[in-house]
């Protein structure tokens, strides 16, 4: 059975588009036959995070309401086996998302795919209800601070009323809490919210805990997802929210301070 | 103990009126525009109340309001006041039987298609008199229940709103708005394990956030209405 799930935050800029490229990218290398589907209609971004750019002809919109078969716009990953992008048009807005036209691209997706990933755009539009509206599960990224956390909460309600699985009275969306730009040292110094304040807000699992991290600007900015960068710590942390995802039982990581070598404090290098 | 001895109550009541500006009341085609406006949403408007705001055109002489009156009944408007009149609109919407009207807060501008602000919470079956709610009401849900009380297994997260006739119950934190009582009953209470409340409401007397007292802040509390205000005690 495949699974549609959501990434979506309510705010902007919190790492929607990086999360949905890292996690799509782990379940593929896990083996899971994965698609990544662009909700952003023109604002994309996720080509450029996932480096495909340059090999778009046909979009997702284009799918829904040109006709152009799904395989056309489909763009397979040259780095990971099983996994798909669907990119979305830069020109046409949210409108131009029908209800019935999403379904039906999902439900052939589903006929190919393990999992849908669903990278849904900031605010609590069109856009975001169109790709929150078919999940099965939703990852909730949030940042440690305090509106990033009040807008995660709005979703999780949207997600529990105006959900295809709300409406038609099925179980609820499966949630999930995905922390990102976690600085533990700054969450030490009381300058962020910690974890448990997060999570006694929201009351949902937590999928993972992603570290503060200069990696994940590089590898956006070179089109790469930062779980490929191996020595990255933001990529051990989306690998470990993967197996989770997946039901396996993983410790979080990276919640407190590294502690600095001696050499590292003489030179305040940091990672 | 309500005493008896009178056969009604009198009692203040805040209520929300549409209000209708008139900028340009002479316009030939002002009736066709209205008519064209309140189509979009004719059960939004049906039998509504409206006060009529003369502010743009108070320094003009008075419309004729007997026509305007009977216009609006016409198509299920019911005109209840005047609102910015100078003395002589005043007095031709007294003499056309409306109230004068202090001058009110506005709102937006009423647009037309306007959904309800606030989106309907989970689907829940009442059951019982009180609505029971098992499941966190998350930012920007509402929940009503004008009839009788709310209880809420689990925590209201800030933006969220329960709105009761009766008492409200919240067994986690209470971080959203909290309405009781919305119909008057000032005996209504809200209980919460935890208060972190932006706003809680008996009777139409409200209090917020920056008002309580932080002995009672995040500890287990009652609020009741004493009279003109409210009293929030820590239940121990």
């Amino acid at each position: 059975m495949s699974k549609v799930i959501v990434v979506t935050s309510g705010k902007g800029g919190v790492g929607k588009t990086t999360s949905a490229a890292a996690i799509a990218t782990g379940l593929a290398m896990r083996g899971h036959k994965t698609v990544v589907i662009d909700f952003d209609v023109g604002l994309r971004n996720l080509d450029l995070i996932m480096g495909c750019e340059r090999r778009v002809v046909f979009d997702f919109i284009n799918v829904i309401n040109d006709g152009v078969r799904l395989n056309q716009a489909l763009i397979k990953d040259k780095r990971v086996e099983n996994l798909s992008i669907l990119p979305t048009s830069q020109t046409k807005d949210k409108e131009a998302l029908k209800q019935e036209g999403v379904q039906k691209v999902l439900d052939e997706l589903k006929g190919e795919f393990d999992y849908i990933i669903c990278d849904s755009p900031a605010g609590i539009e069109r856009g975001a209800m169109m790709s929150l509206y078919f999940a099965d599960e939703a990852i909730i990224v949030t940042n440690p601070e305090v509106s990033s956390v009040r807008d995660s909460d709005r979703i999780l309600g949207i997600l529990n009323s105006k959900s295809r699985r709300a409406e038609l009275g099925l179980d609820a969306v499966k949630q999930h809490l995905l922390v990102t730009r976690y600085d533990a040292e700054r969450v030490t110094k009381g300058e962020m919210l910690k974890l448990d304040d997060i999570v006694e807000i929201l009351a949902i699992p937590v999928l993972g805990v992603i570290p503060q991290c200069s990696s994940v600007l590089s590898a956006s900015n070179v089109g790469m997802p930062v779980i490929l960068d191996e020595k990255s710590k933001a990529s051990d942390a989306y690998k470990d929210a993967v197996s989770r995802l997946l039901g396996e039982e993983v410790d979080l990581r990276f919640l407190l301070p590294e502690k600095k070598s001696f050499f590292e404090r003489l030179f305040r290098r940091s990672a | 103990m309500s005493s008896r001895s009178q056969p009604f109550q009198i009692r203040g009541s805040l209520q929300t009126l549409l209000s209708l500006r008139l900028v340009e009341p002479h316009d030939p085609e002002f009736f066709a525009k209205f008519l064209d406006k309140i189509a979009h949403s004719p059960d939004f408007f049906r039998n509504a109340p409206i006060v009529i705001d003369a502010a743009p055109v108070a320094s003009l002489a008075p419309i004729d309001f007997a026509e305007l009156v009977t216009r609006l009944r016409e198509h299920r408007i019911i005109p209840v006041g005047l609102q910015n009149g100078s003395p002589a609109w005043n007095e031709a919407a007294i003499a056309a039987g409306l109230a004068i009207l202090p001058e009110g807060r506005h709102a937006e501008p009423a647009r037309a298609k306007e959904a309800p602000a606030a989106q309907p919470g989970p689907a829940v079956k009442a059951t019982s008199p009180a609505l029971l709610i098992t499941e966190p009401v998350r930012g920007g849900q509402q929940i009503y229940a004008p009839d009788g009380d709310i209880v809420v297994v689990g925590q209201v997260g800030h933006g969220a709103e329960l709105i009761a006739g009766g008492h409200i119950h919240v067994y986690g934190s209470l971080r959203g708005r909290a309405f009781a009582g919305i119909d008057g009953d000032e005996s209504a209470m809200i209980f919460c394990d935890q208060l972190d409340a932006e706003l809680l409401s008996i009777a139409g007397i409200h209090l917020v956030s920056e008002q309580f007292d932080e002995r009672v802040l995040k500890k287990r509390a009652k609020v009741a209405c004493d009279g003109e205000k409210l009293v929030v005690t820590a239940l121990s």
